[in-house]
């Protein structure tokens, strides 16, 4: 995307592609599409994921998560907190791919990419506090050491807000992978350079290959072959703003018993929460005898 | 087969009064089923006929709902939490007083042998309402937000298992976080729901806070569509659990899924051997295997392969079966006659694909359905009977040399509901612990619950937590 830059001098032009398994691949089936700006001016032309794309994201995001969830919490807190670094660090990036793409001020987009990178450091922080505050030691009616915790489940699809190009985007993306889970993410359709870009930062970041795969390209195109694929433990249907679509997509979660979360009106500059980093966790209970 | 025969010590059924029918307990009182066909619910120790149940149609359910919709606006919602609290005490406490009379009515319509109804059941039944009791007036501190909220109208499906054990396990939670329900029991066994909607008018339990229908799937269909729902939990098999979530797609409602295992019982060649051989007992024959995480897949450390088969087979062979009612009765009735089929078929199929049946010698009761214990050696994990839940008394043994080829057995499954391990090793205990994908694991015991342990499973056993505080949390929004 062009930025400012000397008028004397042509500018060298980015080409987006996807982010799979810590590379940088374009989409196998050779499809690209026209992004546009807010006002419908040509900014880009970015790789068309296919659902085989999304089945590649797939394996490549189920072999990263044996040893992402086996991190410790400090180590994944840390690498959180690096993606928050080296954002700070592409802030004019962020800014104007994110005001060209929602149409904003760049005041306005400025602020947007401070929220998104506030956001990275406050989900950073929850790496190692979410055993303590969800998990539990239970005070069984018996002779018996019993402690609930919490743990990954496994790999998350995740369908990004369509509206929310970078916030939206962050905010649906690290309370998967803060606790251990590795995610595929298809981004926005009309608004995906700042995800491409995000990728840029997820591959110097310290975050391991496959642990977030990026998908530029249609919900409706891709979605409902995750929904379906037996070897995804969960879904976030936030980015599908169709009713029907987005049922036919639960229902098909349902084959395996994903873990769904439904789309919802959502205003992203708002505290988050809790509940997006719990509705990816398992609780595990373990039992053991007291006796000498 | 013993020198020491044991003399029959039958509890006696004169404690407990069963009507010849029972109607639908809607809005507090039990009202005439309107449009749907009444079932027998018998005795699946002797198919004796107990009594004569309604089945709830469309209408009823709709009647249901909607008493509870009124009891959640103007009534049970606006309660002071305090005063829900002592409305759950009130239940419990009537749980103990009655729970003799219980647990011989659970053991008549279930099958289950009166020892486990009474020292297990019913204790955790009164356990449960105690429990949650205490959380009515605490909710702003169960982690679940600053102002947690009730979802409304919980519609609950509990399968015939732990009949009135479910039925705590889920009304407990939903009505302490300030939800009504309507709760449907399985059809064989809806005897002690219908003694538990007795309880609640003797607890002057506002009309339609708590309501009991009956019925089978077509009921249990009709309850999770109705569009006055908020909440749908449902306890049973995987298939029925996939149908649920289907059916809410694309709703506002929210489910709660407790579904199928076929649990890894892990044996180390270190394990303390006593300990663990009553432990694989009790992880498969406990409640004749009817047991959604029962330690149906034993994985036995090779290097002592032989002596726990040797002395898992001579511990067998000192389990008594027969009259539930009776003391002396390890292993009940299976519960139906469409449950033991199911069984039959499995174990047959567990032949056919070469792997090798044991059962003790026992004589089985000639009326009513019967299953001996079983123990199927040779079996790998390709095996039917080692994927499949079979929910019966029936156990599949594997070998494994080294930990982490017993964490991947444990783990070649789509389920993940409970896990067992036998070990001295503190330290490969909680490796263990931290590798098996499973939402349960047992350590050196098997088959524990209690209210205050949240409990539930990964993959496709299904979704959200029952017992402690998560348990809770399943019935609020935040």
């Amino acid at each position: 995307m062009p930025t400012k830059s000397d008028p004397a001098r042509l500018d060298v032009r980015k080409t987006y592609k996807l982010y799979v398994g810590g590379a940088f691949p374009r989409s196998e089936s050779g499809r690209s599409y026209v992004v546009n700006d807010a006002r419908g001016k040509f900014l880009a032309n970015a790789s068309q994921a296919s659902r085989k794309d999304g089945r590649d994201a797939v394996v490549a995001a189920r072999k990263a998560f044996g040893g992402w969830s086996a991190k410790t919490a400090y180590n994944r807190g840390q690498v959180l907190y690096r993606i928050a670094e080296v954002m700070e660090g592409r802030h004019e990036q962020f800014s104007a791919e994110v005001a060209a793409s929602e149409g904003l001020s760049i005041s306005k987009a400025r602020a947007a990419v401070d929220a998104s990178i506030d956001r990275w450091v406050w989900y950073a922080g929850w790496a190692d506090k979410l055993a303590q505050v969800v998990g539990s030691s239970n005070p069984v009616a018996g002779p018996y050491f019993d402690f609930s915790l919490p743990e990954a489940t496994g790999v998350v699809a995740v369908l990004a807000p369509q509206d929310s190009s970078l916030l939206g985007l962050t905010s649906v993306i690290a309370p998967v992978i803060v606790s251990g889970n590795t995610a595929v993410v298809v981004t926005s359709f009309e608004r995906p350079l700042p995800a491409v870009t995000l990728g840029e930062v997820m591959a110097t970041s310290d975050v391991p290959g496959g642990v977030v795969n990026i998908l530029t390209g249609s919900a409706t195109e891709i979605g409902p072959w995750l929904a379906g694929h037996l070897d995804v433990n969960a879904i976030d249907l936030a980015g599908v703003e169709d009713h029907d679509e987005a049922t036919a997509m639960e229902a098909a979660a349902a084959e395996n018993l994903k873990r769904v979360r439904r789309p919802a009106v959502e205003d992203w500059t708002e505290s988050p929460g809790l509940s997006r980093l719990t509705q990816y966790l398992e609780l595990k209970t373990v039992w053991h005898p007291i006796g000498i | 087969m013993s020198r020491f025969e044991y003399a029959p010590a039958p509890e006696s059924r004169a404690i407990v009064d069963i009507k010849s029918s029972y109607g639908l307990f809607i809005n507090g009182v039990f009202t005439e089923a309107t449009d749907g066909k009444p079932f027998k619910t018998i005795s699946p120790a002797s198919e004796e006929v107990l009594a004569e149940i309604s089945e709830a149609g469309e209408a009823d359910v709709d009647k249901a709902v909607k008493a509870a919709r009124k009891a959640y606006d103007k009534v049970w919602g606006p309660m002071p939490g305090r005063d829900r609290a002592k409305y759950l005490y009130r239940i419990a406490r009537l749980i103990q007083e009655r729970s003799r009379e219980l647990a011989v009515l659970e053991s008549l319509d279930n099958g289950k042998p009166i020892r486990e109804s009474r020292d297990v059941d019913l204790p955790l039944v009164a356990a449960h309402f105690f429990y949650y009791a205490g959380w009515a007036d605490k909710l702003e501190y169960a982690g679940a937000g600053v102002n947690p909220q009730p979802l409304g109208v919980a519609a609950q499906i509990i399968p015939w298992n732990f009949p009135l054990m479910m039925l705590a396990w889920k009304i407990a939670p939903a009505l302490a976080a300030g939800n009504t329900v309507v709760l449907k029991p399985a059809e064989t066994t809806p005897l002690t729901a219908l003694a538990f909607a007795e309880i609640c008018q003797q607890a002057d339990l506002p009309p339609g806070v708590v309501n009991i229908i009956t019925g089978a799937g077509r009921t249990g269909q009709a309850l999770v569509e109705h569009e006055g729902v908020d909440k749908v939990a449902f306890t049973g098999s995987t298939a029925v659990g996939r149908a649920i979530a289907k059916s809410v797609a694309g709703t506002d409602k929210k489910v709660t899924l407790e579904l199928g295992g076929k649990a890894a019982n892990i044996v180390f060649e270190d394990a303390p051997i006593d300990q663990t051989i009553e432990g694989i007992v009790n992880g498969i024959f406990f409640n004749q295997g009817h047991v959604c995480c029962a330690g149906s897949r034993l994985l036995v450390q090779e290097s002592v392969y032989d002596e726990v088969l040797a002395r898992l087979k001579r511990r067998m062979s000192s389990l008594r079966i027969g009259d539930p009612l009776d003391k002396n009765t390890d292993i009940g009735a299976i519960n139906s006659a469409e449950q033991l089929a199911r069984i039959r078929e499995l174990s047959q199929i567990g032949e056919d694909e070469g792997s090798e049946r044991w059962s003790p010698e026992c004589e089985l009761p000639t009326q009513g359905f019967w299953f001996p214990p079983t123990v199927f050696t040779g079996v790998s994990q390709a095996h039917r009977i080692a994927r499949e839940e079979i929910f019966g008394p029936v156990l599949s043994v594997l070998t494994f040399r080294t930990p982490a080829e017993a964490v991947e057995k444990a783990n070649n499954t789509p389920f993940g509901l409970s896990a067992g391990v036998w070990t001295d090793k503190g330290s490969r205990i909680l490796w263990m612990a931290n590798q098996l994908r499973a939402g349960v694991v047992w350590a050196n015991t098997f088959n524990r619950f209690d209210p205050t342990s949240p409990f539930g499973g990964y993959k496709e056993s299904g979704y959200g937590r029952e017992g402690g505080r998560h348990g809770l949390e399943a019935y609020l929004a935040h």
